[in-house]
């Protein structure tokens, strides 16, 4: 074993004693968040991603074969006109929120986020590195989406469906940013996979997916404001009625409020020292 | 580089976990380049004195100096290295991604990723993804994150549990040349053998420190020969040595520490 090398001792010490000398110039304190610790991050999580194949393949076709069904189940109806837009921007978020909740606390589990609390590395980044890589996943998880919902499925949207794609990702990045921010709430798997009805559901039946939100009673009209959800159905709606940018560009900053808003959550629930 | 203050300085450290008390106003110290093993069977406190010491367990009362600042300081988080007792790190990820990762948070370079991977043996598998190697092979991994960056404290829980006696005396081989490079240690075990391996010892048990002293000094004062006898007078103290006790002896003192 090298261990036993002399040769490799007196590099080791050698190392030690320059390192230790310098300790003071390297001993500046470590900010919140500094760019390159947070794409070191993002970095990390996609070639853990990368090395998962089929957790790739179940995040691009699972939504595309969900919409398929809906497609061939309304088939020779305008159904799939005026709500795949809404599908296509639901199915990502919903499948993100998950696979972000749950990737976040087996990296709570395993212990790598207590030795990286234990490191210079900023709460800021590790949330932000998260985000950043999921946000990449989002985005061609929306775009592959999209494409087979226009090119096999056959979906005519009446507005522009560049606009389908920004808010599809946008969804998709906002289900990654809420499981970000709740899986700090979530102690075990189980946990974690149960904040999807608590976190989900409640947008889901009031967003206006099931009705109308203005024939809604007011107090259910009110709750569906204040969730994110809401504003991404709304957009869509809008896109598959035939508007345009200026119709949609009031959500789309909601949305992205909302996102901003859940990763400067999990970062103030991340906590370096725990019970 | 003369540092002559403790790199450890623990007063009066009280720690409460679900509602009862794992640590009872904890006093020790750890002098500065030596490798002092924390000895102490399943329970005793082990983990949650190095969580605290590395800045991660929240603390009920006391203070906990390491390196001169208060435990958790930033400035700490370059010059501690830790390793938890169960690996950590990706599975998903072969062991060069996994070590260049923690390089890129400590900005350590590429020639430390090979250093500290040779210094644990691993260069044959530094292309394997951590989740086909065996579980030794893993915490070797895991102590190697702890070594980047070189650090003037290792706090290394369990690090040598489940290795192969080979493995085992090459670590400490390493830990020693760590110590005479400049490097303090603070290693915990429940295996007594180890004890001899180590400059100083500290006993820990239900959260108490019962001894704070050298091997010698130890079987010196409680007329045992060798750790796991002084350890059972220590702990019967009042009663005082029994022979009985010392025959029901178990070899390990616990079986995974918590």
């Amino acid at each position: 074993m090298s261990m036993h090398d002399a040769r490799e001792a007196s590099t080791l010490a050698a190392g030690t004693a320059v390192d230790h000398e310098h300790a003071a110039a390297a001993s500046r304190a470590p900010r919140a968040l500094s760019p390159g610790l947070t794409f070191a991050t993002a970095g990390r999580v996609l070639r853990q991603i990368r090395n998962d194949p089929r957790t790739i393949a179940l995040l691009v076709v699972l939504p595309c074969v969900l919409l398929g069904l809906i497609a061939w189940m309304f088939d020779g109806t305008p159904v799939l006109d005026q709500f795949g837009p809404i599908l296509v921007g639901l199915f990502p978020m919903i499948i993100m929120f998950l696979v972000t909740s749950v990737t976040t606390l087996r990296e709570r589990q395993s212990g790598t986020l207590e030795r990286l609390m234990t490191m210079p590395l900023g709460k800021g980044d590790f949330v932000g590195g998260y985000a950043l890589a999921f946000a990449l996943l989002a985005t061609v998880q929306a775009l592959v989406v999209v494409a087979f919902a226009v090119w096999v499925c056959g979906m005519d949207v009446a507005g522009p469906v560049g606009l389908v794609v920004l808010v599809a990702v946008l969804d998709a990045i906002l289900g990654s940013c809420l499981g970000l921010a709740a899986s700090a709430l979530a102690r075990s798997e189980f946990q974690a996979v149960q904040l999807m009805p608590v976190v989900l559901f409640p947008q889901l039946i009031t967003c206006g997916l099931l009705m109308p939100r203005d024939e809604m009673p007011a107090v259910l009209e009110a709750i569906s404001r204040v969730l994110p959800l809401t504003y991404g159905v709304s957009a869509l709606q809008d896109v598959a009625a035939g508007g345009g940018f200026a119709d949609v560009r009031g959500a789309v900053a909601v949305i992205v409020g909302f996102i901003l808003g859940a990763i400067v959550l999990g970062t103030l629930t991340l906590r370096r020292r725990t019970a | 580089m003369g540092n002559i203050d403790p790199v450890i300085n623990v007063r009066s450290l009280r720690v409460d976990r679900g509602g009862t008390t794992v640590l009872h106003g904890l006093d020790l110290t750890v002098p500065d380049r030596q490798v002092v093993g924390l000895l102490g069977p399943s329970g005793s406190g082990k983990t949650t004195l190095m969580r605290a010491l590395v800045g991660v367990q929240q603390i009920t009362d006391g203070e906990v100096e390491v390196l001169g600042r208060a435990a958790g300081d930033p400035v700490l988080r370059r010059r501690v290295g830790y390793v938890t007792q169960s690996p950590s790190v990706y599975a998903d990820l072969s062991v060069t991604e996994n070590l260049r990762y923690f390089a890129t948070i400590l900005g350590a370079g590429p020639r430390d990723v090979a250093r500290v991977t040779d210094a644990v043996d691993l260069a044959r598998h530094a292309r394997r993804r951590v989740g086909t190697l065996s579980g030794g092979e893993r915490s070797r991994v895991s102590l190697a994150a702890a070594l980047l960056g070189d650090p003037q404290l290792l706090v290394l829980d369990e690090p040598t549990v489940g290795l192969d006696p080979v493995l085992r005396r090459d670590l400490w081989d390493l830990f020693a040349r760590l110590r005479d490079a400049g490097t303090s240690l603070l290693v915990s075990s429940h295996v007594m053998d180890e004890a001899t391996r180590c400059d100083r010892l500290l006993l820990l048990r239900d959260g108490r420190l019962l001894a704070d002293d050298t091997l010698p000094g130890l079987l010196e004062r409680t007329g045992a020969h060798d750790v796991e006898h002084a350890f059972l007078r220590l702990v019967e103290e009042p009663a005082g040595p029994d022979g009985a006790a010392a025959v029901r002896s178990p070899r390990h003192l616990g079986g995974e520490a918590s």
